[in-house]
């Protein structure tokens, strides 16, 4: 077969729909990635005006330009977007479009949750948009402290739509670090040993393990404010046993770690353009991976240095301050390994190398101020000023904005397939890298000159007046610059000189594809046997459109690919992709539904929403089976691999594990606020204590036993071809146990809304229930496969995926279960 | 030159104008973190533009990494954190609010917007949005909320700290000198945050025994 024929037929098999309908149906990598990136970009534009409306307010003192009603909304606005729609996305939109092409394969581990993450959010992000437009947007700050963001404080929608808004698209955060963490750990070509992974890949597992253990406890915060404030479950009223300081812990819980997950990507981008821009190959790329690692370990347990000035003691301030010192260590040796890099090779002044020194001039910087407010004294005084503002934007500029601009022009050539022909690029680099540093640069000082945060409007007496006059033209010149790369990028999409392959001599696999990407990625898998494969073997991409490698007849029309052994990359199972669909982005707008009620307060809908979702899983699951048994099939060079489906480890497994991991510090964040009121708030202890009943915890933890053994006993009988139906019974009957014993403690559990105590009972309760709920929908899914013959000996990875989930619940619900019944067996 | 630069630093609202001990230490740690800080970054931006002049480099791969990431990176980076954290807790330990015979007691309370202040020493005096101390003398500062949180901070005298409703915060905080100094509420509380500030007066020994003795304001 010819290497156009095969092109040809790949691309049957592999392609979206044509036109503006394959938008919506595409479950591809590259068109979704590509999605993500435009609608990260478009919110950066979003945002960035935002900010020049807040630069336009301060130029001058006494601005009447926006009241504080309006002034409040435009700067939370501002911050809200940077963080949670441009910055996250556009790690999201890279990873998707990269990993694939760097490691060497067809597509990530599960392309439909791509889909549908993204189409969360762009509805979540469509909500917050629209709140804007109609002058009801959130305007209490971006991080929402609470009493203020409280009923009593904030009565309108405006926090609503931040609470509800954030954490709908922080779904596809969640869906999107599963993807990422399964893809890097399972779905790489052959031979790519972990050692030999391209240094982006370690970065993206390494944020991707931090989102999954990051957000989770935003996410608590964000359903505890919602819940106190639609349904007056007081957890953040201290005068009803609450704590707004509970809220602080944890938003900045996960408000550090969201610091290095936007700086670990850019890093990622640094450590694969640098060597490239100098012509070598990457310094202590070893010690580059452990200080990642380390950066992320470290990452999150510094977080209480936002909370210096809330009267925590001071030893304890002084291990968090040392924390947030020694998480310098690994960033300095990260910097110096690019260093050693540039002086190990030849640095080329090319345009993406520009944006590498306007990120080396800035963020060190931002790192210097950095540590400097980690030090505890420095910070009483400059907490809450502008010197705090100028830090963070030397932080995220320097550490995501100019890397994120050097791989823009870096990887442009891969995106579109032709090179640049104008020279705006330059230009546009000055205006933004001057721009910035006289936007920033000054506002540190008019922070120590007092000037705090958020302020709409100054006095001249308070001698602020040139500093913020400058700060504003700066930020103007920034913008013209961006304006001038978002032109630059769009004249380079619409010229039509066609780039040779690989303009840069880079080493890394998405070079060895032609460009653009075809749907596909490669026509045959590579072998992996060094970390720069092209630098090796420059004919690669020839071999591979050749079909040389791995995969190279399609069959049956299958999207086909295969997993390797996490450690050793050698070929361990063949995976089908599922095609084109509809449902993502259905199940996403009926998700939607789901939130939308939630905040016009339309509460019955609600049920009918969660239902609908419900529905839509259970439907997506079902798809994926098929009644005969697959065979061992060969995948090339002579070896043959049995399918997926056949396995007890399949990538459902894996995608399980890992969104349980983030589940289980959900748990862990709401059994640490469960600890934080009853120690630290005042007002405790409650006036009431929930009547402890043996019965009901005795039914709750017999059921949390008996489904892990009915599991058990479910996956030997199907494994010698027996009769799993009573074990799966079994399992529902524990569930079942599980949710009696739940609802009980929801119902006896003192008032709710009058004290904290109740109410965080209450909440327990639910997510016992909620999970129980999910294991009984679980049983209920495998008895119907079982019946309609979807399973066999052979065919049993969807059994372990059903018993990680019930051993889940097993163990959650008797912490939940002792959490409310134990203190008063033991009184 | 220097009176230049130091002028610079004066206003009313400036933590590089102190004019107590907490806020005078404070600014001296800044000073010296702004000159390391300045020179560290002169250092790293050198070698940066070093690797541009050099021709390839000849040293073997292990020497780079020693060089590089062991040297630089581990060593020199924890050697000058180290140093710094020390000088930081010392500090900090220094402007705790400890026990003492001659120190003053004062209550703050925050409510949007208006600073409510009640003294130890005068039992039902309160005060609204000007604070009254006695000069050189250590003042703590009770301080909390009565709606959403406020911070209460008077820049030339020391750093700031939160008023969280439910919990009760104590600042130490001192004046060099008899005067009248500008004081911040430093956390974002709604549409009359910009508004949200009060005074501190202190008092000579003879204004601060009027001021007990029940003088009006």
């Amino acid at each position: 077969m010819k290497a156009l024929e095969r092109h040809r037929k790949l691309t049957a098999i592999w392609a979206s729909e044509p036109g503006f309908r394959g938008w919506f149906s595409t479950v591809n990598h590259t068109d979704l990635g590509r999605m993500f990136l435009v609608t990260a970009f478009f919110f950066f534009i979003v945002g960035g005006l935002l900010a020049m409306l807040i630069r336009a307010q301060l130029a001058t003192p006494h601005s009447d330009f926006a009241g504080p009603e309006i002034y409040n909304q435009i700067f939370t606005m501002h911050g809200t977007i940077m963080m949670f729609l441009f910055a996250i996305p556009t790690f999201e939109g890279l990873a998707v479009y990269l990993l694939p092409k760097l490691l060497g394969t067809r597509d990530l581990a599960f392309p439909r949750l791509t889909a549908y993450g993204y189409w969360c959010y762009a509805f979540g992000g469509t909500m917050l948009l629209i709140a804007m437009l109609f002058g009801i947007a959130p305007d209490s700050g971006w991080f929402m402290y609470p009493p203020l963001t409280g009923a009593i404080h904030s009565p309108g929608i405006n926090t609503d739509f931040w609470l509800i808004g954030i954490t709908f698209v922080e779904i596809s955060a969640i869906a999107a670090a599963v993807e990422i963490t399964v893809s890097v750990l399972k779905f790489r070509a052959p031979g790519m040993s972990l050692d030999k992974m391209p240094i982006f890949a370690w970065y993206a597992l390494v944020t991707a393990l931090m989102i999954l253990t990051g957000f989770p406890p935003l996410i608590l915060g964000s359903i505890l404010l919602e819940v106190e404030r639609a349904f007056g479950l007081p957890f953040f009223q201290a005068d009803l046993g609450g704590d707004s300081l509970l809220w602080q812990h944890l938003f900045w819980l996960f408000g550090h770690p969201e610091v290095y997950i936007i700086f670990l990507p850019a890093a990622g981008v640094i450590s694969t353009v640098l060597p490239v821009m100098c012509r070598t190959t990457l310094l202590g790329y070893g010690w580059i991976v452990a200080a990642a690692v380390a950066l992320a370990f470290l990452s999150f347990g510094l977080w209480v240095h936002h909370m210096f000035t809330t009267g925590i003691p001071h030893m304890g301030l002084a291990f968090f301050s040392a924390a947030s010192t020694l998480v310098a260590v690994p960033t300095g040796v990260q910097i110096f390994a690019w260093i050693g890099t540039m002086w190990k090779g030849r640095p080329d002044l090319r345009l993406p190398m520009l944006h590498l020194l306007g990120f080396f001039a800035t963020f060190v910087i931002g790192g210097l101020t950095g540590v400097m407010i980690a030090v505890v004294p420095f910070n009483w005084q400059a907490h809450d000023t502008a010197f705090i503002t100028a830090h963070l934007h030397y932080v995220l500029f320097g550490g995501f904005v100019f890397p994120i601009f050097a791989g823009l022009y870096y990887w442009l050539p891969h995106f579109t397939g032709r090179r640049r022909l104008f020279r705006l690029g330059e230009m546009a680099f000055a205006l933004v890298f001057i721009g910035f540093h006289v936007t920033f640069l000054a506002m540190h000082w008019v922070g120590l000159m007092g000037q705090r945060r958020r302020i709409a409007t100054y006095a001249p007496e308070d001698g602020w007046t040139a500093i913020n006059l400058i700060s504003s033209v700066g930020s103007f010149v920034l913008a013209i610059g961006i304006a001038m790369i978002l032109i630059d990028v769009i004249l380079h999409v619409l010229t039509a000189t066609r780039a040779r392959r690989n303009p840069w001599r880079a080493g890394t696999l998405e070079w060895a594809m032609m460009t653009p990407a075809p749907a596909y990625n490669f026509a045959s898998l590579p072998h992996v046997s060094s970390r720069e494969p092209l630098e090796s073997d420059p004919a690669l991409a020839v071999r591979l459109a050749r079909g040389e490698g791995y995969l190279a007849t399609s069959r049956n029309g299958w999207r086909e690919t295969l997993t390797v052994d996490i450690a050793s990359g050698r070929p361990d199972m063949h995976v089908i992709y599922p095609t084109n669909s509809r449902l993502p982005m259905l199940m996403s707008a009926v998700t939607g539904v789901f939130f939308l009620s939630l905040l016009l307060k339309f509460y019955w809908a609600v049920p009918l929403a969660l239902a609908g979702v419900a529905a839509l899983v259970w439907r997506w699951v079902w798809l994926l089976g098929r009644t005969d048994d697959p065979e061992v099939l060969p995948v090339g060079h002579g070896i043959d691999l049995p399918n997926a489906a056949t396995t007890g480890r399949s990538p459902g497994w894996w995608g399980s594990l890992f969104l349980l991991t983030a589940n289980a510090t959900f748990f862990g964040s709401l059994l640490f606020g469960f600890a934080f009121l009853w120690t630290v708030a005042p007002g405790w202890p409650p006036p009431v204590w929930f009547a402890a009943s043996p019965v009901e915890l005795g039914i709750g933890i017999v059921g949390a036993a008996l489904g892990p053994v009915g599991m058990r006993l479910a996956i030997r009988a199907n494994r010698q071809g027996g009769g799993a139906m009573p074990w799966l019974a079994l399992t529902l009957a524990g569930a079942l146990g599980v949710a009696i014993a739940c609802t009980a403690m929801m119902v006896r559990t003192p008032s709710p809304v009058d004290h904290a105590y109740g109410a965080t009972l209450f909440v327990l309760g639910a997510y016992g229930l909620f999970h129980a709920a999910l294991g009984i929908l679980m049983a209920a899914f495998l008895g119907a496969r079982v019946l309609r013959g979807f399973t066999s000996p052979a065919r049993r990875a969807e059994f372990p995926i059903v018993g990680l989930w019930v051993d889940y619940l097993s163990v959650i619900g008797i912490l939940a279960l002792l959490a409310g019944h134990l203190p008063g067996l033991l009184a | 030159m220097i009176a230049v630069a130091l002028s610079g630093c004066e206003g009313v609202l400036s933590t590089v104008d102190p004019a107590g001990p907490a806020a005078r230490s404070i600014a001296t740690l800044w000073w010296v973190m702004l000159a390391g800080g300045a020179l560290i970054f002169g250092v790293v931006m050198t070698l940066l533009v070093l690797a541009f002049g050099r021709r390839r480099g000849s040293e073997a791969g292990a020497r780079q990494v020693q060089v590089w990431i062991i040297g630089f990176g581990l060593g020199f980076s924890m050697t000058v954190l180290a140093a710094l954290f020390a000088y930081g807790l010392v500090i900090g330990e220094q402007l705790l609010p400890r026990g003492g015979a001659d120190v003053i007691r004062v209550n703050a309370e925050a409510r949007r917007w208006t600073w409510s202040f009640t003294y130890e020493d005068a039992p039902g005096r309160m005060t609204e949005n000007t604070l009254h101390i006695p000069a050189e003398r250590p003042v703590d500062v009770a301080i909390t909320s009565a709606d959403v949180i406020h911070s209460f901070w008077v820049p030339r005298l020391a750093g700031k700290l939160d008023a969280i409703p439910g919990h009760v915060n104590v600042l130490r905080i001192e004046a060099d000198a008899p005067g009248t100094y500008a004081g911040l509420s430093a956390e974002f509380s709604g549409p009359g945050y910009d508004r949200f500030t009060f005074s501190v007066v202190a008092h000579d020994v003879a204004g601060w025994d009027r001021f007990l003795k029940g003088a009006p304001e």
